[in-house]
């Protein structure tokens, strides 16, 4: 974040791995807007946290980047940063699920797909989640869900709030059922932030799919969607092969998931740091203000 | 009675239909051939024992789909009694895939959940073929709050294909409906017991399956998706079904040694359809059995345990 745009235009003979994780911003110095074909200046999409200044179009974001940008500078820690998949089933497709998680691992940076880091967001301690999508499409595994616990389980502890920005096409297939009771794992875990009266604000970023939606992502006490992401339950093309009709405009957009009372706002990413700070200082009353919380005691 | 045999069961059918004619033969003349029926009655069970002694996943995934497979409805019939049906989410509709209501087991109220399949067409379209929509899941929502409210154990009965993908579901927010049973199970005040009698499908699956202690029919499945979807996307071809049958380890045995459920349901020879009564009272025993390991924890154990137990799932290594 602190980069200036002049380091930006020196090519880094050092590769570090975090700048691999920016994956998503080719080389160069200029790239194309994946909705409007714009010309944009890399410099600039950086400064508009790769929100297209011309349509307004979220591009992909690695998961550190997001983390880098959106907590505050100071006291950050990764949490559960040593925990790596296993494959347990010996299991094997089109390609070895070793071999994939390899691929993953060198696409990425990342161990899995989930980044875990304690923080603050505008001075307010939270513990924030983030989906890397360039490992396996963000799927979720034994290593999501465990990353994912422990992160509540830290909140548990420490008496924090959660965020999480989901990016992930659903349940990782090549971990079978120990993916599918990640949707349960991750649910439960979010039942006991839920008894404890410690919030939860989901962050649902394109794409939001299948077995991630339907848990954890779903159970925000707050929910917010960065514009024009794709969320829903059921892949387009399964649910076109079943109803054999076309889908509606805008379908499972955000915008689509806000007019049907899914979620509870669209939030431009430019704007997020502000408006999650704004809500943790809503549901996390004296943390930041000097204000005590109400007592029905008198 | 016209059996409805699988692919690998053809030498069975082949042997029974012997079988048949013989006593047809017997019935027709005074010939006396019944020690060769029986001989062949024999050679039959040891048949089908030998055959369902290797069963692969695939296999096993066609008799947990088995036309004739008994569905949840039957079992609440056979195993409980005054079954109340209660129906609707209070939101928007009744959903047909999945039942629910009031019963009793061994006179002790409970509350019963489950997908409903549907036999005959016009059945299945009425259940949707035992894929629930959002409603199903509020429903489903609903009851388990009331067996809370009541201190009322559940019990749950799984057979799904999955989840419905329709235009609806999502518009009606599908993803939050079964996300949301997985939190309310999770925390629920009161003892939990899911059985997966035939397909465990997925999300659609786990959304009444969050529980104390998981069960499974011998020969059910319970997968994070469809033999045939894993086999579209990671093989690019559904006829790679019985493959990622297979490689995800779909049947209750392996699910059974892998720690994923607690408890196996031993089914009758040929599996649940050849008896159902026989598979009702074996499964009313289990239920009974577990009721009675729940009932006697004290609540706030009870959910310790079901939280450690959710917390535990998953392999991975630190390095």
């Amino acid at each position: 974040m602190a980069m200036s745009w002049f380091e930006k235009l020196i090519p880094s003979r050092i590769g570090t791995s975090q700048d691999k994780s920016k994956g998503n911003v080719p080389e160069g110095l200029w790239v194309k807007c994946n909705g409007c074909s714009s010309v944009l200046y890399c410099a600039e999409l950086e400064r508009d946290q790769d929100v297209c200044a011309k349509c307004g179009t979220h591009m992909p974001v690695g998961a550190r980047t997001r983390l880098e940008r959106l907590l505050d500078t100071d006291n950050r820690t990764e949490i559960a940063a040593a925990v790596e998949p296993v494959d347990m089933l010996k299991f094997r497709d089109s390609k070895k699920y070793r071999d994939r998680l390899n691929q993953a691992a060198k696409d990425s940076g990342e161990k899995d797909a989930l980044v875990v880091m304690q923080g603050a967001i505008e001075g307010q301690p939270v513990v924030v989640a983030v989906f890397e999508f360039q490992f396996m499409a963000g799927s979720m595994g034994s290593v999501v869900g465990e990353k994912f616990a422990r992160a509540c389980e830290h909140c548990l502890e420490h008496n924090l709030p959660l965020v999480c920005f989901s990016a992930s096409g659903g349940a990782r297939m090549q971990e079978a059922l120990f993916s599918l009771l990640q949707m349960g794992k991750t649910s439960a875990m979010l039942g006991q932030l839920n008894e404890r009266g410690l919030p939860f604000i989901s962050v649902l970023t394109d794409p939001t799919m299948g077995g991630v939606s339907a848990s954890l992502a779903m159970l925000g006490d707050i929910v917010i969607a960065e514009p024009r992401a794709r969320i829903g339950f059921a892949g387009r093309r399964v649910i076109e092969q079943t109803v054999r009709e076309n889908l509606p405009e805008g379908f499972q957009s955000s915008e689509f998931l806000l007019e049907h009372g899914a979620i509870d706002m669209i939030v431009d990413r430019r704007n997020m740091r502000d408006k999650l700070g704004t809500l943790l200082g809503f549901l996390m009353p004296g943390v930041r203000s000097e204000v005590p919380a109400l007592s029905h005691q008198t | 009675m016209s059996q409805n045999f699988l692919d690998f069961e053809q030498p069975i059918a082949d042997l029974q239909a012997r079988i048949r004619e013989l006593q047809f033969a017997t019935a027709e003349t005074d010939l006396n051939i019944s020690e060769e029926i029986d001989k062949l009655t024999r050679k039959c069970d040891a048949l089908t024992t030998s055959i369902f002694a290797k069963l692969s996943a695939w296999q096993i995934a066609q008799l947990a789909r088995h036309p004739q497979r008994p569905y949840t409805r039957f079992y609440i019939d056979s195993i409980f009694t005054d079954f109340e049906e209660l129906h609707g989410d209070r939101l928007y509709a009744d959903d047909q895939a999945i039942i629910g209501g009031l019963a009793r087991l061994d006179g002790q109220a409970a509350v019963v959940i489950g997908h409903e399949k549907g036999r005959d067409t016009k059945e299945k379209i009425y259940r949707n073929f035992g894929m629930p929509r959002p409603e199903g899941y509020r429903k489903a929502k609903r009851l388990f709050e009331l067996a809370e409210r009541f201190k009322l154990p559940v019990f749950t009965f799984i057979d799904t294909p999955g989840a419905y993908p329709g235009i609806g579901a999502e518009e009606r927010g599908q993803s939050e409906a079964i996300a949301r049973n997985l939190m309310v199970m999770s925390q629920l005040k009161t003892p939990i017991i899911s059985t997966v009698i035939g397909e465990g499908g997925s999300g659609g699956a786990l959304a009444i399956g969050v529980a104390d202690r998981v069960m499974m029919l011998q020969y059910s499945i319970y997968s994070v998706i469809s033999p045939e979807g894993c086999a579209s996307i990671l093989y690019k071809s559904a006829e790679k079904a019985a493959d990622a049958a297979e490689a995800m380890g779909v049947t209750s045995g392996h699910l059974f040694e892998r720690g994923l459920v607690d408890r196996v349901v031993e089914e009758p020879l040929g599996g649940a359809h050849r008896d159902e009564e026989q598979m009702a009272a074996s499964l009313k025993q289990a239920l009974t059995e577990e009721l009675k390991g729940l009932a006697e924890q004290p609540l706030d154990s009870l959910l310790t345990n079901r939280n450690a137990k959710w917390r535990s799932y998953g392999e991975y290594k630190e390095g």
